[in-house]
């Protein structure tokens, strides 16, 4: 027993400090959408229920893991002239990858998602990473650097989704969490939550808690 | 080097290569479960019409249904499926072809010695194609229940025709008037009298899609009148 809690001990920590940095940055202090404000359109538009959302985020930080890999990878042979096309083309071929993988396994999640999955493309947040960060740096960190965004991103809408469907429509997943006596003393759904608007409000909740809680981003 | 234009468009027609392997390889992977979850859609989509919603009740599609496909002059065509016929993809060849024949499937429901018939319609939308069911009453003259679905439609407006909101203002309408000439059913603009029996109201900020919707229920159910008027004599 003993001995393995010593090696665990001496083992280097698994990321360094930098390496840790690149993955817990963008969930809060330089998150994609709430600092950055990328990413916001699919934000509003598949956040009215969980499970699309989770698989919109899951389906982004596939497509922004393999993109940042593929392109940070090729990074020293991708001609200069040409690199947004180029990264736009392994982006788009992820995202239809993506989206044949949906259609074929899940398809009534497919269908919600409609052409929101082709519009992960146009994902600011996925282009702005390779530009950023995938074309100048090691296939490693890139990884991270993905990862870290993409759960960013996944977190906020998780979130947003979570305040949406609750509110909205009394569900959380599909299944009824808010009783029956509730609605019968008189509750009503949010009607609010479930039009994109509801998402606008509920961002600048999270903004706004975010801004209180660290206060390095208000402005003098 | 890297600049010259021989690396820039080796290099772009080697990723455009690569790129459409791999596309191509899913794609023909990936296929046969798509079909086959298309296949469950269609079935799920017929058998809602009649009230069957159940979550496994497209397993027993065959036993629930009776497929038919027939012609313009309301015969029974033999020799082929209902479900092999694609019918967006007949009418666009129609329309440029006039001798094209057309054939439409026919899903008949039987329940408690009553007939329902269920119509199939296939339409265009603002952005794309549209489609639906039409489940006729045993008179075939009173719709009992329609879906809809869309390819594309934008979300909050035309994409609103596949919401039971819509769908449900058809129940009980008629598409014979008082003199019995076929008047279909029209998705139109503003209020409603009473009693109407040939009118639903359209989507506010959806009107081509629900005009779409108006052509389709014109065009694809009277095609399937001959067969309807047959089978009442």
């Amino acid at each position: 027993m003993s001995a393995v809690e010593t090696k665990v001990k001496e083992a280097k920590p698994l990321l360094s400090k930098k390496d840790r940095a690149l993955m817990v940055d963008p969930l809060s202090d330089n998150n994609p959408i709430t600092i950055q404000v990328l990413g916001i359109c699919s934000a509003l538009a598949v956040t009215t229920q969980m499970k699309p959302t989770a698989v919109m985020a899951i389906s982004v930080l596939a497509v922004l893991v393999f993109a940042n890999l593929t392109v940070s990878l090729l990074r020293n042979a991708i001609p200069s002239r040409i690199r947004i096309i180029v990264q736009l083309t392994v982006i788009s071929v992820l995202v239809i990858l993506v989206d044949q993988i949906l259609q074929a396994f899940v398809y009534d999640v497919s269908k919600q998602l409609s052409v929101f999955v082709g519009l992960i493309i146009t994902n600011c947040i996925i282009m702005g990473r390779l530009e950023a960060f995938a074309m100048g740096n090691k296939p490693g960190p890139s990884v991270l650097d993905a990862l870290g965004n993409a759960a960013g991103y996944g977190w906020i809408i998780l979130a947003v989704a979570f305040a949406r469907e609750l509110f909205g429509s009394g569900k959380l997943f599909g299944f009824q969490v808010i009783p029956d006596v509730v609605y019968q003393m008189g509750y009503v759904n949010n009607g609010l939550m479930l039009i994109p608007a509801g998402a606008l409000f509920v961002i600048a909740i999270i903004i706004w808690i975010q801004r209180s809680i660290n206060q390095k981003f208000e402005e003098a | 080097m890297r600049s010259s234009n021989n690396y820039v468009l080796t290099f772009a027609v080697i990723m455009t290569l690569v790129a459409a392997v791999l596309l191509a390889g899913a794609a023909t992977f990936l296929k046969p479960m798509q079909d086959a979850n298309r296949k469950k859609e269609k079935q799920q989509n017929i058998l809602t019409v009649v009230g069957k919603t159940g979550e496994n009740d497209y397993k027993r599609f065959d036993e629930l249904i009776t497929s038919l496909v027939i012609d313009e002059n309301g015969d029974v065509v033999e020799g082929i499926k209902a479900f092999d016929i694609d019918l967006a993809m007949d009418k666009r060849i129609k329309a440029k072809d006039a001798a094209h024949k057309l054939n439409y499937p026919l899903y008949v429901f039987e329940e408690n010695g009553k007939k329902t018939y269920i119509l199939q319609l296939a339409g265009v939308g603002l952005w794309g194609p549209i489609w639906g069911y039409v489940a006729l009453d045993e008179d075939g003259k009173t719709i009992k229940e329609v879906v809809f679905d869309h390819k594309g439609e934008t979300p909050g407006l035309g994409a609103e025709i596949n919401t039971t909101a819509f769908e449900s203002q058809f129940q009980n309408k008629r598409i014979f008037n008082e003199n019995n000439e076929f008047v279909s059913v029209q998705v139109t603009k503003g209020a409603k009298p009473e009693g109407e029996m040939h009118k639903v109201d359209a989507i506010s900020g959806g009107t081509i899609t629900s005009n779409g919707v108006s052509n389709m229920l014109m065009e694809d159910i009277q095609f399937y009148l001959a067969y309807l008027n047959k089978s009442q004599s």
